[in-house]
């Protein structure tokens, strides 16, 4: 028994170790520092103030602005992406000839960076030189260029498609291995109750894949909620803050301003309300077990 | 028509318009590296190039240190994948195949990880790696990755564990192997899809990021792909020949391998799902 224990003890370590040091460690002392005053040109002058980074981010109309821009891009990109990966995924589950090649070429997205995806849509997307712009004229549907990433109005458009674009194959993936490791036994024994196409969809099919749809809803949206890196390399959260989300804004905070303490502000409570989404999403779908994939 | 000739046909012209929606984009900055500059900036656009050219390739080598970008990039992509997958396979045989005090606990822990907002550690991080005078090494990349793949890889892995009965290890156990003996002669073998997943995605997240390798990485020699095609943008406002060139080269190994281990993939998380 005890070599038992000392064989566990030993093959966590490693792992346990990592993560506190270089992990759970700097998370906290990031925490701590949504509290105080820590500004990288200001070092002298790092002291605690309470909650005056969270005050100072609800008064901020950029902060506002991307709370709404969040909740907007997390739920239109995964409910398309989820639609659209699952119905590919449904006409992908019969295989046929050139079916191996074809995935390799459709989903390979899935092996590229959101930065880099964001600069290739950046150039897609160019209202001078742009393809996409190029496409609907020679199809008609516009007379002139449209200014996609200028355009506040249109900027957060394109950016939600370059994202679901992004996501499709991930969930195309996942949705596909569920499906084919539902046990043929079980339409079988639908047909013969003479259950149709669409009943065994929704008796045979949906439930046996539940648990992987919910698993890969839960990640992708906190994925999604927590990653700028597409919109960084698309528009920057440009034209004047229109495309920031609340990731992209934290990063900005960082990266140009140097003021650690109103981003980790930002990253408590962006942390806070992916806690309360996780325990409502897990009450909602009754599922604790989610991750077991 | 009958009936199933209809959707058969749906079906083609389904799958047809996702080929072209999903591989479009690919295409266009590939025709855009191989264009001349000239061709890159003129009217009409051509979905052809008239002139195929290497000259943004050449250029990308000569005004940046390309080659040593590509090298860093692999250097710590491989290496942390390695050590990501030695660690996790036995954090995850554990978690799989014993329940002991703290058990949920720990789970609960590789689970939270992924919820992290990763901007709030990284100026710690920077702090702590200061103190630690890694700051502008590859080797700070690599523990940062790898520590940062752990969580995943154990949760990823174990649903493969979950998926082999005991009995195997335990008959090898039997004829006389240790625990760790029967796990790398017995378990390893059967589990190499599923550790083959596991390392293609380590490595591709790893070759993809950015944030980190942005902040703690500014000499020349130390850059990763991802850090210099940032940096193209901000040196060079976007030079659309370099940049298509650079993203081109940047994206061609996880293409590659993406594309041979798909099936694979499809495969190991069919096994992973399955799970009793």
């Amino acid at each position: 028994m005890t070599k038992q224990r000392t064989f566990i003890l030993f093959s966590l370590l490693p792992a346990l170790l990592l993560l506190a040091v270089f992990t759970f460690y700097p998370f906290f002392r990031g925490v701590v520092m949504a509290f105080q005053n820590y500004v990288l040109f200001d070092l002298t002058n790092v002291r605690f103030i309470g909650f005056q980074n969270f005050e100072n981010a609800f008064n901020d109309p950029k902060f506002l602005y991307a709370l709404r821009n969040s909740a907007i891009w997390v739920v239109s990109s995964l409910t398309l992406q989820f639609l659209i990966g699952l119905s590919l995924a449904l006409v992908l589950r019969r295989g046929f000839r050139g079916r191996g090649v074809y995935q390799g070429f459709v989903f390979y997205s899935w092996a590229l960076s959101g930065f880099l995806i964001g600069l290739i849509w950046k150039w897609m997307f160019n209202s001078q030189m742009g393809v996409v712009n190029d496409l609907l004229m020679r199809a008609g549907l516009i007379e002139q260029r449209i200014g996609f990433l200028s355009d506040p109005n249109w900027a957060m458009v394109s950016v939600i498609v370059a994202n679901v674009w992004y996501g499709i194959a991930f969930f195309a993936i996942m949705l596909l291995a569920a499906l084919q490791s539902v046990p043929a036994e079980l339409y079988e024994a639908a047909g013969m109750d003479g259950a149709g196409a669409i009943r065994k969809f929704f008796s045979v099919t949906l439930p046996y894949i539940v648990p992987t749809i919910i698993a890969t809803t839960l990640l992708r949206a906190i994925w999604i909620f927590n990653d700028p890196s597409l919109i960084y390399g698309l528009t920057n959260g440009g034209p004047a803050g229109s495309t920031h989300i609340l990731s992209s804004l934290m990063m900005e905070k960082i990266l140009s301003g140097g003021d650690y303490g109103s981003a980790s502000a930002i990253g408590v409570i962006m942390l806070a309300m992916l806690m309360l989404y996780t325990v409502f999403y897990l009450f909602v779908t009754k599922s604790e077990k989610v991750g077991d994939f | 028509m009958t009936k199933t000739r209809v959707l058969l046909s749906l079906k083609v012209l389904y799958l047809s318009l996702h080929l072209i929606l999903m591989v479009f984009p690919l295409y266009w900055i590939v025709m855009t590296s191989l264009k001349p500059k000239k061709d890159i900036f003129s009217f009409p656009l051509h979905y052809w190039p008239q002139q195929f050219t290497l000259e943004n390739y050449i250029n990308i080598f000569k005004i940046s240190k390309f080659h040593v970008y590509i090298g860093n990039s692999l250097l710590v992509s491989v290496l942390s994948a390695v050590i990501v997958i030695a660690i996790s396979i036995l954090s995850a045989y554990v978690m799989a195949r014993f329940t002991f005090r703290g058990h949920k606990q720990i789970m609960m822990a590789f689970f939270s990880t992924q919820m992290l907002p990763g901007f709030v550690s990284l100026a710690p991080l920077y702090l702590l790696l200061a103190e630690l005078d890694l700051i502008n090494t590859r080797f700070s990349l690599l523990i940062l990755y790898t520590v940062g793949l752990i969580p995943f890889s154990t949760i990823m892995l174990r649903g493969f564990f979950q998926r082999i009965p005991s009995s195997l290890e335990e008959a090898a156990m039997i004829d006389g192997c240790s625990r760790l003996g029967s796990l790398y002669r017995v378990i390893l073998p059967v589990m190499l899809p599923g550790i083959a997943s596991t390392f293609i995605f380590a490595f591709v997240q790893n070759w993809n990021e950015l944030f980190a390798a942005v902040m703690f990485i500014d000499s020349e020699s130390m850059k990763t792909l991802p850090v210099a095609m940032n940096s193209f943008i901000m040196k060079f406002d976007v030079d659309w020949g370099a940049m298509s060139a650079g993203t081109v080269l940047s994206v061609i190994p996880t293409v590659i391998l993406f594309a041979f281990a798909q099936r694979y993939i499809v495969e190991g998380l069919t096994q992973g799902a399955e799970k009793g």
